[in-house]
């Protein structure tokens, strides 16, 4: 026990020493939910627009000129006369939606004609396509109630939505994003922690003393598990106060569900360092087995069950697949303990056979 | 097996795949004695080290460490050997007097007697004033008399030295070599490797290790008799160059 304490000391003495690491890694999670929150974000705000109009007449360049004055909502990226000018514009971001007019428009109108009227919209994200759809018919309709008073309008407008919508609401990327970033940021703590000391060669000087190896395990998991904590609180009440997401269930189940996570990505990175050698491949490791597969195969960014079968089975040796689950069920559907049960037993056993594992791989290194 | 001995080997070997890295080295170090490993780089005195602190398996032979087999009694080895690595083994960040307290908790030592030693330790070594400073301000040659004292400072039966004087300044080297000294007269055995054969001249007894065998063994003045030259490094000279006078090996008689 003392020596276990002696440990813990010596590890904390690390973190605290090493300041510009320990910012990193506070801060890092904390603006990485920032970013990501905002990049996928489905607010509809400064719609990039652009308009094809082959004919302009008084009737398209009044309808031209109420997309270009929304107030924010809408941001005229294009003008342009032709339809074939549309797909580089989409592709490139640089029109989420586009409005095509036809020639003759304001005859037909004036005609009392139907105007056809082509919408497209950029449906990557199927909740943010689906409200600029929704405003751009409403920028129409209102238009077209306007200029109605008098004689009728009747502008037809038809929707075309572009490229396969496949994901899920927005409320669901906040609880997904913190089991990225989370698992991410502590499996490289641990990582690189390790491997550090087999670069400098004081793990030989644990090794050769009478110390165990699931003492040296936890040493070395214990100090780090504090930091991560500090990170799940940052970013339960970043998605509370940035993104707005609920806690509708026990925010302690969620705090403390978050802790059991974060051991299983610490053991992970204490795994990864055990068997690798250098500070470097280590984080490489902690990366890409981390990263990949909490972000394609936890249900994170694409639903799981649109998945075909074997990378399904796959994606349930993924942590975060089960985190990710428990945290939506926690902030959005309220539910406690009673219903997760299982999914936390997962947990659990997941950080038990990493973490033995680690202390077994510290034998075979003598074997 | 004798009580005198504190190290005694037979055959121990190490094989890394095909490559033989320690070859069926048989030697014995008795307590209180000094004895050198040594070797050109890569000649196997680290490989042969770590058999003998537990920390690599060997693949052939026998070794019993201060009474204990290192197959079978690893662990109880453990709390007898002090270890000073060819690598650093104190932790730059952490302050003088926090890697004291750090290793005498891993030792099961007591706070009061983690303090005692400090203190005698730093008023032996003239660090009283440095004990609160980080380690990787203290000048190379100190760190090494640190790491060594740190080493000892569970009061281990045996220390194995690992080059522990390498890019260590003349000066001090002759300093650590007092240390080591000291901590020989009160009765702990020492096992230091080198590749300074003028360091050979130290020591109570020396092997030289060529390639994995042990090449020539016994006190340094035998060795010179042997080889009828001046130096251990003429000795060394001739074990190494191929095609050289090369006596059997005392060790390899078994």
């Amino acid at each position: 026990m003392r020596a276990l304490l002696a440990l813990l000391r010596k590890e904390l003495y690390h973190i605290r020493r090493d300041r510009r690491t320990l910012a990193v890694l506070v801060l890092m999670p904390i603006v990485q939910v920032i970013l990501f929150g905002f990049a996928i974000s489905t607010d509809v705000k400064n719609v990039r627009i652009a308009i094809v109009d082959p004919a302009p007449d008084s009737e398209t360049q009044a309808l031209r000129h109420r997309f270009a004055s929304t107030g924010g909502t809408f941001q005229v990226t294009a003008v342009v006369p032709r339809t074939s000018h549309l797909e580089s514009l989409f592709q490139r971001g640089t029109a989420q939606a586009a409005v095509v007019f036809e020639p003759g428009f304001a005859t037909r109108l004036g005609q009392g004609l139907p105007a056809p009227l082509l919408v497209i919209v950029d449906a990557t994200e199927p909740n943010t396509g689906s409200a600029i759809q929704n405003y751009v018919l409403a920028v129409v309709s209102a238009y077209e109630r306007e200029r109605g008073a008098s004689s009728p309008l009747r502008i037809v407008p038809a929707v075309q939505m572009r490229f396969n919508p496949t994901r899920e609401s927005k409320h669901l990327f906040v609880p997904g994003l913190m089991a990225f970033v989370l698992t991410i940021i502590s499996a490289l703590m641990t990582a690189i922690s390790l491997t550090r000391e087999k670069e400098t060669g004081t793990i030989e000087a644990l090794l050769v003393s009478p110390l165990h190896p699931w003492q040296i395990v936890v040493g070395k998991v214990v100090p780090y598990l504090g930091v991560g904590f500090v990170s799940v609180i940052a970013v339960v009440v970043e998605a509370r106060l940035i993104f707005d997401v609920p806690v509708r269930g026990s925010v302690w189940l969620l705090l403390a569900e978050g802790l059991l996570f974060i051991l299983v990505s610490l053991s992970i990175g204490i795994l990864i360092s055990a068997r690798t050698s250098s500070q470097r491949v280590a984080m490489m490791a902690a990366l890409v087995g981390t990263m990949l597969p909490t972000m394609l195969l936890s249900g994170f960014m694409f639903p799981l069950d649109s998945m075909p079968r074997p990378l399904q089975l796959v994606a349930q040796v993924v942590p975060a697949r089960w985190f990710v689950e428990i945290a939506r069920s926690i902030m959005l559907k309220g539910v406690g303990l009673e219903f997760l049960w299982q999914e936390t037993l997962v947990l659990a056993a997941m950080a038990l056979v990493l973490l033995t594992m680690s202390a077994r791989s510290f034998h075979a290194r003598l074997e | 097996m004798s009580v005198d001995l504190a190290i005694q080997a037979t055959d121990l070997t190490r094989s890394f795949g095909t490559f033989t890295a320690v070859d069926r080295i048989t030697f014995d170090v008795r307590v209180g004695e000094v004895f050198g490993f040594l070797g050109a780089n890569g000649a196997g005195k680290t490989t042969a080290i770590r058999m003998l602190t537990g920390l690599l398996a060997p693949t052939g032979g026998v070794a019993t460490v201060a009474g204990h087999d290192v197959a079978t009694g690893a662990e109880a080895i453990k709390n007898s050997i002090g270890y000073m690595s060819q690598r650093f083994s104190l932790y730059e960040d952490l302050t003088v007097i926090e890697n004291i307290r750090l290793y005498g908790g891993i030792y099961n030592l007591s706070s009061g007697e983690i303090r005692a030693r400090a203190d005698a330790m730093l008023a032996r070594l003239g660090l009283a004033h440095a004990a609160t400073t980080q380690v990787r301000s203290i000048p190379l040659g100190w760190r090494q008399k640190l790491a060594f004292s740190v080493a000892l400072l569970h009061a281990p039966r045996i220390v194995f030295l690992d080059e522990p004087t390498s890019g260590v300044d003349p000066i001090t080297r002759r300093q650590f070599w007092e240390l080591i000294y000291e901590t020989a007269a009160a009765g702990t055995t020492v096992l230091v490797t080198t590749h300074y054969m003028d360091e050979a001249e130290y020591c109570g007894r020396v092997s030289i290790m060529v390639d994995g065998r042990i090449g020539a063994m016994g006190t340094p003045a035998e060795l010179k008799d042997e080889f009828d030259v001046h130096s251990i490094d003429e000795v060394f000279v001739r074990l190494a160059r191929p095609g050289g006078y090369a006596p059997a090996p005392p060790g390899a008689q078994a």
